[in-house]
């Protein structure tokens, strides 16, 4: 059966990664195929970083929006190619997540599956296991974070779980690399055949068998290839729709009467068959493992009385936020300075390098100012994202994070979102490109779509930069006071167009809150570090590109027709025809065209002053009245998102239409805000 | 059967009937709410989302999803539905 399954994997392709010959019937280094699945928070990255480190290849699972990650870890003489599945508590087809776990581990059939489990919650997390075992891979079981469980007062004896189940079983703390040289060791002993492999598989209950045996012989001959007859027959029993769908595209019409009867008069099965599912757990753990006395506190307990309630935790979320944001800003903001006069320079003496070289002024000025000025945008702003990250990385392998959702869900449910949001929309005060990719973790398409929409009204840190610059130049002492009400405003529009969107235009199913709330352990340095660097990389590629094509052509359009003379440039042309709609706010053109230059990047908005008026910090508070200034910084806030956000908006909720959408509505707020302003301002 | 959303902290419920669709019912399920399993209530304050300790892992569930969540107040009447 195995052999055939290969043959499957070849010619359906749909996987990317290449293989080469696979098993133990192939010689040489050959490479072994394991994937990694487990249930979120059970560790399963932080094994995956640990066996594969910097070899990571992450990229998107065919067709879908959901990250892959694959890596390699050459283990004597095999090339073990490890697959990290995505975290899923079973394989039903609930979410994109559960079917690319089951379909990859069905199609492509690798030759190892490693659940992860966390010792800590044994029962919960080996529900997983019991869904792995009805599918053809041999699976390793590994126990993760048997501190924890020890923390916990759990006591757990991998032997005699491994008696029990016919499985190998590993013990591991991945977080200290303990268990790591067991598991491979394991692995191997599953492709050389020197572990007897028979596993104890779960049985329904004796009520469901004869429905079970009926359904197998019924739909034995309209089940495709690689798919197992039993295990497609249980999914029905479960009312797996996509199941359903698949052997009913090949099924009779009279046999699929005869489905739909069965199921129908089964409906409930789905409970029955979890509840016998968790009743074979407990036969298999009994002996294994010895949970504490009732009435011990642990740890988790003692610090979510305070994390998850409604006016600690809340005051606790925002003591956390506020020294995320200092301990960026703090670190950051001098490394960040640094970098900018290290770039000038560079920029300065490559200028004149290329002028002494005797190349034309537009070129030099291209090299200086389009190129080196484009990139070290990028550069610049990488030490924030890394700090803000890091932080951010931290508190989510700490377990923080869900108690922030929890905290946050209340105030979440009002815009049509929940807590699940949170995360993602505090990415965005780092960058909105982040903010809008974060969004992947919540289930609901609706809930999904709104927080993409929401996202760019988070300030990002380039936004929050150049908000800082023009309220010291502009307001002076009371610029402190500025900055922080128009990050409210912000934070209120936020707010205002989640619910309008939500009662108006985005009907539909409420966003369902389910989530798991992991114990708090200590964090490991090596996920923390691929998490800022993974997160760094994806800026710095689809940020960065994009960054560097639309700073070419903004130069382009400031430098041409005229030489160098941006006051006749085509971008002074484009500022000049809409200056009508500046009046309205009190702004004259060229304050137009350094507002319409942060399309491409927040942050050029200073840039563009600087070449327009030269020392604008002395310039600018002489040509706004004070109703002007606060019109300028509100449409600079609420203004639309980069060109990089837009890109990445429009990849995750694959539709221009509501791309559009979002893009539009900011720009009709961020202009009636300023006109409100400046005229209601102007007035008083 | 009363809701999940109206036990106050330190309550054990038991887990009667899930209402709702497939999907919520499989979801659930999977987490490990199936008939007869203890469910206690960690903390609930009357308004907004509830936790829960189910098989020994914490859940969040936002109140109208907790509403959804049947329980018996005792073993016996679990057993007996």
């Amino acid at each position: 059966m195995h052999t055939r399954h290969r043959q499957q994997r070849y010619t359906e392709g749909r996987f990317a990664h290449a293989r080469h010959a696979v098993g133990p019937e192939s010689q040489g280094l050959d490479t072994v195929v394991v994937a990694l699945a487990g249930q979120p928070n059970v560790g399963k990255s932080t094994i995956f970083n640990v066996l594969t480190g910097l070899t990571q290849h992450v990229g998107n699972w065919p067709g879908k929006t959901v990250e892959q990650k694959t890596g390699h870890h050459l283990h004597q003489d095999h090339d073990l190619l490890f697959v990290d599945l995505p975290g899923t508590y079973s394989l039903s087809a609930n979410s994109v997540e559960e079917r690319i776990a089951r379909d990859y581990i069905i199609q492509e059939s690798p030759d190892v599956v490693v659940a992860v489990v966390d010792a800590a919650i044994p029962e919960r997390s080996l529900y997983l296991l019991a869904e792995l075992l009805l599918l053809p891979a041999p699976v390793v079981l590994v126990m993760n974070m048997m501190d924890v469980a020890a923390q916990e007062g759990i006591v757990i004896e991998p032997e005699v779980l491994q008696a029990a189940l016919g499985i190998p079983v590993v013990p591991m703390v991945a977080t200290r690399n303990e268990g790591v040289a067991r598991m491979l060791d394991a692995i191997m002993s599953l492709v050389d055949g020197t572990f007897a492999y028979e596993p104890r598989r779960p049985t329904i209950l004796a009520s469901h068998q004869e429905v079970l045996s009926g359904l197998i012989a019924l739909v034995t001959d309209y089940v495709p290839e690689p798919y197992p007859v039993p295990w497609v027959a249980l999914k029905l029993l479960e009312g797996d729709e996509e199941i359903r769908a698949v052997v009913e595209d090949r099924a009779p019409e009279n046999v699929r009467q005869e489905i739909r009867a069965i199921l129908y008069k089964h409906e409930d099965a789905v409970l029955d068959v979890a509840g016998a599912r968790y009743a074979w757990i407990g036969r298999m753990v009994r002996a294994a493992v010895v949970r504490p006395k009732v009435g011990q506190v642990g740890l988790t307990s003692r610090l979510d009385a305070v994390l998850t309630h409604p006016f600690w935790g809340t005051l606790a979320l925002l003591a956390v936020l506020a020294g995320v944001f200092l301990l960026t800003y703090a670190v950051a903001g001098p490394i960040q300075a640094w970098l900018s006069d290290l770039l000038a320079q560079f920029a300065g003496g490559a200028a004149s390098w290329l002028s002494s070289l005797g190349l034309p002024a537009w070129l030099s000025d291209l090299v200086s100012d389009g190129l080196i000025g484009g990139a070290g945008m990028v550069i610049t702003f990488t030490p924030i994202l890394a700090i803000f990250f890091a932080a951010l990385g931290f508190l989510e392998d700490t377990g923080y994070m869900a108690r922030a959702a929890f905290v946050t869900d209340r105030f979440m449910h009002m815009l049509g979102l929940h807590g699940k949001s949170f995360m993602p929309l505090l990415l965005g005060f780092g960058c909105n490109v982040p903010a809008v990719l974060g969004a992947r973790i919540i289930e609901s398409p609706r809930a999904r779509l709104l927080t993409i929409l929401l996202a760019p009204l988070v300030p990002c840190s380039a936004q929050l930069a150049v908000v800082t610059i023009l309220g010291a130049a502009l307001f002076g002492q009371a610029a402190g006071l500025v900055v922080w009400s128009l990050v409210a405003l912000n934070l209120v529009a936020l707010a205002a167009l989640g619910v309008l969107l939500n009662r108006l235009v985005l009907k539909g199913e409420p966003a369902v809150f389910i989530m798991e709330l992991p114990l708090y352990h200590l964090p490991n340095h090596r996920t923390i570090g691929l998490y800022v660097w993974q997160n760094i990389l994806a800026f710095l590629q689809k940020a960065g590109s994009v960054i560097l094509v639309a700073s070419l052509v903004v130069w382009f359009l400031s430098y041409f027709p005229a030489a160098g003379d941006i006051g006749q440039s085509y971008i002074a042309r484009l500022g000049r025809a809409i200056e009508p709609l500046g009046q309205l706010m009190g702004l004259p053109w060229p304050v137009l065209v350094a507002l319409l230059t942060s399309f491409v990047a927040k942050e050029n908005t200073i840039a563009t002053f600087g070449v327009l008026y030269g020392d604008f910090e002395a310039v600018l508070p002489t040509l706004l009245t004070a109703p002007a200034a606060l019109a300028l910084l509100v449409f600079q806030m609420l203004f639309v998102p980069c060109i990089a956000t837009v890109a990445v908006m429009k990849q995750e909720s694959g539709s221009w239409k509501w791309t559009a959408i979002g893009v539009g509505l900011l720009l009709v707020l961020s202009l009636v805000a300023g006109i409100a302003v400046y005229q209601i301002g102007s007035l008083l | 059967m009363v809701s999940l959303a109206r036990l106050t902290p330190g309550e054990v419920g038991f887990v009667g009937s899930l209402e709702g669709g497939r999907r919520f019912v499989s979801r659930l399920a999977a987490l490990g709410f199936t008939p007869g399993t203890p469910i206690q209530v960690v903390r609930n304050h009357g308004a907004g989302p509830i936790i829960v300790s189910v098989r020994g892992a914490r859940i969040a569930l936002g109140r109208g999803e907790a509403r959804r969540i049947k329980v018996h107040l005792s073993e016996a009447g679990a057993s007996e539905a």
